[in-house]
Protein backbone atom coordinates (compact mmCIF):
# COMPACT_ATOMS: atom_id res chain seq x y z
CA UNK A 1 0.00 0.00 0.00
CA UNK A 2 2.83 2.27 0.75
CA UNK A 3 4.65 1.60 -2.61
CA UNK A 4 1.27 2.35 -4.21
CA UNK A 5 1.11 5.61 -2.60
CA UNK A 6 4.54 6.26 -3.54
CA UNK A 7 4.09 5.34 -7.08
CA UNK A 8 0.79 7.19 -7.94
CA UNK A 9 2.52 10.26 -6.07
CA UNK A 10 5.60 10.16 -8.76
CA UNK A 11 3.17 9.42 -11.42
CA UNK A 12 0.89 12.67 -10.55
CA UNK A 13 2.19 15.44 -8.86
CA UNK A 14 6.10 16.14 -8.37
CA UNK A 15 7.09 18.14 -5.56
CA UNK A 16 7.47 21.30 -5.03
CA UNK A 17 10.96 21.09 -5.12
CA UNK A 18 10.77 20.35 -8.43
CA UNK A 19 8.04 23.00 -9.06
CA UNK A 20 10.21 25.64 -7.88
CA UNK A 21 13.38 24.72 -9.99
CA UNK A 22 11.53 24.14 -13.05
CA UNK A 23 10.00 28.02 -12.88
CA UNK A 24 13.54 29.39 -11.98
CA UNK A 25 15.52 27.54 -14.81
CA UNK A 26 12.19 28.98 -16.81
CA UNK A 27 12.71 32.47 -15.71
CA UNK A 28 16.55 32.59 -16.28
CA UNK A 29 15.98 31.08 -19.77
CA UNK A 30 13.27 33.61 -21.24
CA UNK A 31 15.88 36.51 -19.53
CA UNK A 32 19.19 35.78 -21.19
CA UNK A 33 18.21 35.60 -24.85
CA UNK A 34 15.87 39.02 -23.57
CA UNK A 35 18.92 40.57 -22.11
CA UNK A 36 20.85 39.41 -25.43
CA UNK A 37 18.25 40.84 -27.42
CA UNK A 38 17.58 44.32 -26.22
CA UNK A 39 21.41 45.16 -26.01
CA UNK A 40 22.29 43.70 -29.29
CA UNK A 41 24.68 42.08 -27.57
CA UNK A 42 25.71 39.43 -30.15
CA UNK A 43 25.84 39.51 -34.42
CA UNK A 44 22.61 38.26 -35.92
CA UNK A 45 23.42 34.16 -36.66
CA UNK A 46 25.08 33.83 -33.03
CA UNK A 47 21.85 35.83 -31.68
CA UNK A 48 19.27 33.46 -33.64
CA UNK A 49 20.76 30.57 -32.79
CA UNK A 50 20.78 31.49 -28.91
CA UNK A 51 17.43 31.94 -28.77
CA UNK A 52 16.50 28.37 -30.35
CA UNK A 53 18.87 26.85 -27.90
CA UNK A 54 17.14 28.94 -25.08
CA UNK A 55 13.34 28.07 -26.76
CA UNK A 56 14.10 24.61 -27.08
CA UNK A 57 15.96 24.19 -23.28
CA UNK A 58 12.84 26.20 -21.91
CA UNK A 59 10.80 23.40 -23.59
CA UNK A 60 12.66 20.66 -22.06
CA UNK A 61 12.29 22.49 -18.59
CA UNK A 62 8.61 22.80 -18.84
CA UNK A 63 8.11 18.69 -20.21
CA UNK A 64 10.44 17.54 -17.24
CA UNK A 65 9.59 19.80 -14.40
CA UNK A 66 5.99 20.78 -15.08
CA UNK A 67 4.57 17.70 -17.15
CA UNK A 68 6.59 14.78 -15.74
CA UNK A 69 7.03 12.86 -18.95
CA UNK A 70 10.16 11.40 -16.99
CA UNK A 71 8.08 10.13 -14.44
CA UNK A 72 5.88 8.10 -17.17
CA UNK A 73 5.16 4.38 -15.99
CA UNK A 74 6.58 1.56 -19.35
CA UNK A 75 5.30 1.47 -22.52
CA UNK A 76 5.78 5.09 -22.33
CA UNK A 77 3.03 6.25 -24.88
CA UNK A 78 2.87 9.85 -23.65
CA UNK A 79 6.61 10.35 -25.06
CA UNK A 80 5.90 7.95 -28.71
CA UNK A 81 2.68 10.35 -29.41
CA UNK A 82 5.21 13.81 -28.58
CA UNK A 83 7.50 12.24 -30.36
CA UNK A 84 5.60 11.51 -33.65
CA UNK A 85 3.99 14.92 -33.36
CA UNK A 86 7.61 16.48 -33.16
CA UNK A 87 8.61 14.81 -36.37
CA UNK A 88 5.35 16.02 -37.78
CA UNK A 89 6.22 19.35 -36.74
CA UNK A 90 10.18 19.23 -38.02
CA UNK A 91 8.78 18.17 -40.90
CA UNK A 92 6.25 21.02 -41.73
CA UNK A 93 8.51 24.04 -40.63
CA UNK A 94 11.68 23.11 -41.95
CA UNK A 95 9.76 21.60 -45.17
CA UNK A 96 7.90 24.89 -45.31
CA UNK A 97 11.11 26.67 -44.67
CA UNK A 98 13.43 24.79 -47.32
CA UNK A 99 10.84 24.57 -50.09
CA UNK A 100 9.91 28.26 -49.77
CA UNK A 101 13.78 29.57 -50.08
CA UNK A 102 14.08 27.57 -53.04
CA UNK A 103 10.96 29.55 -54.56
CA UNK A 104 12.43 32.88 -53.98
CA UNK A 105 15.26 32.01 -55.81
CA UNK A 106 13.97 30.32 -58.60
CA UNK A 107 11.80 33.67 -58.84
CA UNK B 1 -2.25 -20.08 -17.21
CA UNK B 2 -3.70 -20.17 -13.57
CA UNK B 3 -6.58 -17.79 -14.94
CA UNK B 4 -7.03 -20.31 -17.92
CA UNK B 5 -7.64 -23.62 -15.98
CA UNK B 6 -9.89 -21.94 -13.24
CA UNK B 7 -12.90 -22.99 -13.16
CA UNK B 8 -15.68 -20.26 -13.96
CA UNK B 9 -16.78 -20.69 -10.49
CA UNK B 10 -13.14 -20.12 -9.26
CA UNK B 11 -12.64 -17.13 -11.58
CA UNK B 12 -15.76 -15.46 -10.37
CA UNK B 13 -14.75 -16.28 -6.66
CA UNK B 14 -11.37 -14.82 -7.15
CA UNK B 15 -12.62 -11.61 -9.29
CA UNK B 16 -15.13 -11.08 -6.73
CA UNK B 17 -12.20 -11.04 -3.55
CA UNK B 18 -10.60 -8.38 -5.26
CA UNK B 19 -13.88 -6.40 -6.26
CA UNK B 20 -13.21 -3.56 -4.16
CA UNK B 21 -10.10 -2.70 -5.18
CA UNK B 22 -10.72 -4.35 -8.69
CA UNK B 23 -13.57 -1.78 -9.58
CA UNK B 24 -10.97 1.26 -8.04
CA UNK B 25 -8.51 0.22 -10.75
CA UNK B 26 -10.80 0.42 -13.46
CA UNK B 27 -12.30 3.91 -12.87
CA UNK B 28 -9.01 4.59 -12.67
CA UNK B 29 -7.66 3.30 -16.22
CA UNK B 30 -10.79 4.90 -17.43
CA UNK B 31 -9.39 8.33 -15.83
CA UNK B 32 -5.67 7.77 -16.86
CA UNK B 33 -7.05 7.19 -20.51
CA UNK B 34 -9.17 9.71 -20.66
CA UNK B 35 -5.92 12.11 -19.35
CA UNK B 36 -3.73 9.77 -22.63
CA UNK B 37 -6.59 10.94 -24.79
CA UNK B 38 -5.79 14.75 -23.60
CA UNK B 39 -2.57 14.45 -24.06
CA UNK B 40 -3.55 13.27 -28.22
CA UNK B 41 -5.33 16.11 -28.42
CA UNK B 42 -2.26 18.07 -27.50
CA UNK B 43 0.08 16.56 -29.67
CA UNK B 44 -2.76 17.82 -32.72
CA UNK B 45 -2.35 21.27 -31.64
CA UNK B 46 1.13 21.00 -31.17
CA UNK B 47 1.04 20.33 -35.18
CA UNK B 48 -1.52 23.03 -35.34
CA UNK B 49 0.72 25.31 -34.37
CA UNK B 50 3.56 24.30 -36.13
CA UNK B 51 1.64 25.30 -39.29
CA UNK B 52 0.87 28.33 -38.23
CA UNK B 53 4.46 28.57 -36.95
CA UNK B 54 5.61 27.47 -40.43
CA UNK B 55 3.56 29.60 -42.15
CA UNK B 56 4.80 32.75 -39.96
CA UNK B 57 8.73 32.38 -40.78
CA UNK B 58 7.75 32.11 -44.81
CA UNK B 59 5.92 35.06 -44.66
CA UNK B 60 7.97 37.38 -42.06
CA UNK B 61 9.67 39.13 -44.88
CA UNK B 62 6.33 39.66 -46.97
CA UNK B 63 5.28 43.35 -45.65
CA UNK B 64 4.08 44.55 -49.09
CA UNK B 65 5.63 47.83 -48.30
CA UNK B 66 3.65 48.55 -45.20
CA UNK B 67 4.81 48.51 -41.23
CA UNK B 68 7.00 45.65 -40.42
CA UNK B 69 6.95 43.92 -36.88
CA UNK B 70 10.62 45.44 -36.02
CA UNK B 71 8.76 49.09 -36.31
CA UNK B 72 5.24 48.26 -34.50
CA UNK B 73 5.87 45.69 -31.78
CA UNK B 74 6.42 46.87 -28.24
CA UNK B 75 8.79 44.57 -26.29
CA UNK B 76 8.12 45.99 -22.92
CA UNK B 77 4.04 44.66 -22.87
CA UNK B 78 5.39 41.35 -24.51
CA UNK B 79 8.12 41.19 -21.90
CA UNK B 80 5.38 41.50 -19.02
CA UNK B 81 2.56 39.17 -20.12
CA UNK B 82 5.95 36.76 -20.92
CA UNK B 83 6.38 36.45 -17.12
CA UNK B 84 2.92 36.80 -16.61
CA UNK B 85 2.30 33.74 -18.42
CA UNK B 86 5.46 31.52 -16.80
CA UNK B 87 4.46 32.64 -13.53
CA UNK B 88 0.36 31.35 -14.25
CA UNK B 89 2.24 27.71 -15.43
CA UNK B 90 4.15 27.71 -12.09
CA UNK B 91 0.65 28.50 -10.34
CA UNK B 92 -1.15 25.49 -11.84
CA UNK B 93 1.40 22.94 -11.12
CA UNK B 94 1.16 24.64 -7.03
CA UNK B 95 -2.80 23.81 -7.69
CA UNK B 96 -1.81 20.00 -8.44
CA UNK B 97 0.03 19.54 -5.40
CA UNK B 98 -2.46 20.90 -3.63
CA UNK B 99 -5.00 18.58 -4.85
CA UNK B 100 -2.68 15.38 -4.56
CA UNK B 101 -2.35 16.70 -0.81
CA UNK B 102 -6.66 16.61 -0.97
CA UNK B 103 -6.58 20.39 0.26
CA UNK B 104 -9.75 21.71 -1.72
CA UNK B 105 -9.21 25.39 -0.62
CA UNK B 106 -5.66 25.26 -1.58
CA UNK B 107 -6.03 23.96 -4.71
CA UNK B 108 -9.57 26.50 -5.72
CA UNK B 109 -7.67 29.26 -4.68
CA UNK B 110 -4.42 28.48 -6.88
CA UNK B 111 -6.35 27.76 -9.91
CA UNK B 112 -7.91 31.03 -9.48
CA UNK B 113 -4.37 32.96 -9.48
CA UNK B 114 -3.61 30.81 -12.14
CA UNK B 115 -7.08 32.29 -14.14
CA UNK B 116 -6.54 35.59 -12.61
CA UNK B 117 -2.78 35.18 -14.55
CA UNK B 118 -4.64 34.28 -17.61
CA UNK B 119 -6.44 37.12 -17.85
CA UNK B 120 -3.98 39.33 -17.59
CA UNK B 121 -2.12 38.00 -20.01
CA UNK B 122 -5.68 38.16 -22.56
CA UNK B 123 -6.40 41.56 -21.52
CA UNK B 124 -2.68 43.02 -22.30
CA UNK B 125 -3.03 40.76 -25.57
CA UNK B 126 -5.55 42.96 -26.54
CA UNK B 127 -4.27 45.65 -26.05
CA UNK B 128 -1.15 44.63 -28.13
CA UNK B 129 -3.66 43.85 -30.86
CA UNK B 130 -6.10 47.23 -30.66
CA UNK B 131 -2.38 49.19 -30.57
CA UNK B 132 -1.27 47.94 -33.90
CA UNK B 133 -4.27 48.20 -35.39
CA UNK B 134 -4.35 51.95 -34.64
CA UNK B 135 -1.22 52.15 -36.17
CA UNK B 136 -2.13 50.63 -39.40
CA UNK B 137 -1.32 46.90 -39.00
CA UNK B 138 -4.53 44.68 -39.13
CA UNK B 139 -4.96 41.14 -40.21
CA UNK B 140 -5.16 42.50 -43.92
CA UNK B 141 -2.42 45.27 -44.22
CA UNK B 142 -0.29 42.35 -45.35
CA UNK B 143 0.60 38.93 -45.27
CA UNK B 144 3.40 39.44 -42.28
CA UNK B 145 0.37 41.01 -40.81
CA UNK B 146 -2.51 37.92 -41.45
CA UNK B 147 0.62 35.49 -40.19
CA UNK B 148 1.09 37.69 -37.33
CA UNK B 149 -2.34 37.42 -36.25
CA UNK B 150 -3.24 34.37 -37.02
CA UNK B 151 -0.47 32.84 -35.21
CA UNK B 152 -0.59 34.84 -32.36
CA UNK B 153 -4.36 35.52 -32.29
CA UNK B 154 -4.72 31.79 -32.23
CA UNK B 155 -2.44 30.95 -29.28
CA UNK B 156 -4.81 34.35 -27.25
CA UNK B 157 -7.74 32.05 -28.04
CA UNK B 158 -6.62 28.94 -26.90
CA UNK B 159 -5.61 30.99 -23.56
CA UNK B 160 -9.00 32.58 -23.71
CA UNK B 161 -10.64 28.79 -23.56
CA UNK B 162 -8.28 27.68 -21.27
CA UNK B 163 -10.10 30.39 -19.00
CA UNK B 164 -13.54 29.14 -19.89
CA UNK B 165 -12.51 26.19 -18.64
CA UNK B 166 -10.78 26.73 -15.79
CA UNK B 167 -13.17 29.28 -14.09
CA UNK B 168 -16.41 25.86 -15.13
CA UNK B 169 -13.88 23.95 -13.33
CA UNK B 170 -13.58 25.74 -10.04
CA UNK B 171 -17.60 26.12 -10.05
CA UNK B 172 -17.04 22.22 -10.42
CA UNK B 173 -14.61 21.67 -7.68
CA UNK B 174 -16.52 24.13 -5.43
CA UNK B 175 -19.54 21.76 -5.43
CA UNK B 176 -18.34 18.20 -5.60
CA UNK B 177 -14.93 17.92 -3.74
CA UNK B 178 -11.85 16.57 -5.32
CA UNK B 179 -13.42 13.05 -6.56
CA UNK B 180 -11.02 10.97 -9.06
CA UNK B 181 -13.38 12.75 -12.05
CA UNK B 182 -12.07 16.57 -10.75
CA UNK B 183 -9.01 15.40 -9.92
CA UNK B 184 -8.41 13.80 -13.67
CA UNK B 185 -9.83 17.26 -14.65
CA UNK B 186 -7.38 19.23 -12.55
CA UNK B 187 -4.34 17.26 -14.00
CA UNK B 188 -5.20 17.69 -17.74
CA UNK B 189 -5.96 21.77 -17.44
CA UNK B 190 -2.60 22.10 -16.16
CA UNK B 191 -1.03 20.33 -18.85
CA UNK B 192 -3.29 22.58 -20.96
CA UNK B 193 -1.64 24.97 -19.43
CA UNK B 194 1.98 23.88 -19.53
CA UNK B 195 1.51 23.07 -22.84
CA UNK B 196 0.03 27.01 -23.64
CA UNK B 197 3.14 28.50 -21.48
CA UNK B 198 5.70 26.01 -23.68
CA UNK B 199 3.83 27.52 -27.07
CA UNK B 200 4.13 31.16 -25.95
CA UNK B 201 7.63 30.79 -25.47
CA UNK B 202 7.90 29.52 -29.23
CA UNK B 203 5.77 33.03 -30.30
CA UNK B 204 7.79 35.38 -28.08
CA UNK B 205 11.38 33.73 -29.17
CA UNK B 206 10.28 33.78 -32.94
CA UNK B 207 7.68 36.54 -33.84
CA UNK B 208 8.95 39.10 -30.64
CA UNK B 209 12.63 38.28 -29.65
CA UNK B 210 13.73 37.41 -33.56
CA UNK B 211 11.29 39.93 -35.02
CA UNK B 212 12.95 43.01 -33.37
CA UNK B 213 16.35 42.31 -33.53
Amino acid sequence: MENHNANAHNAHGGSMKSYVIGFLFSIILTIIPLVVVMNDMLSKTATTVLILIMAILQFAVQLIFFMHIRDEEKPRFNLMALIFGLVILLTIVAGSIWIMTYNAVAS
Amino acid sequence: MAHAVSTPAGAHGGHGAGHGGGHHDDHHDQESLKTFGFWLFLITDVILFGTLFATYVVLRLNTDGGPTGAELLEMNGIIISTFILLTSSFTSGIAVLEMNKGNKRGLILWLAITAVLGASFVFLEVNEFMHLVHEGANIGTSAYWSAFFVLVGTHGLHVSVGLVWMVALILQLSRRGITPVTKRKVSIISLYWHFLDVVWIFVFSIVYLMGVM
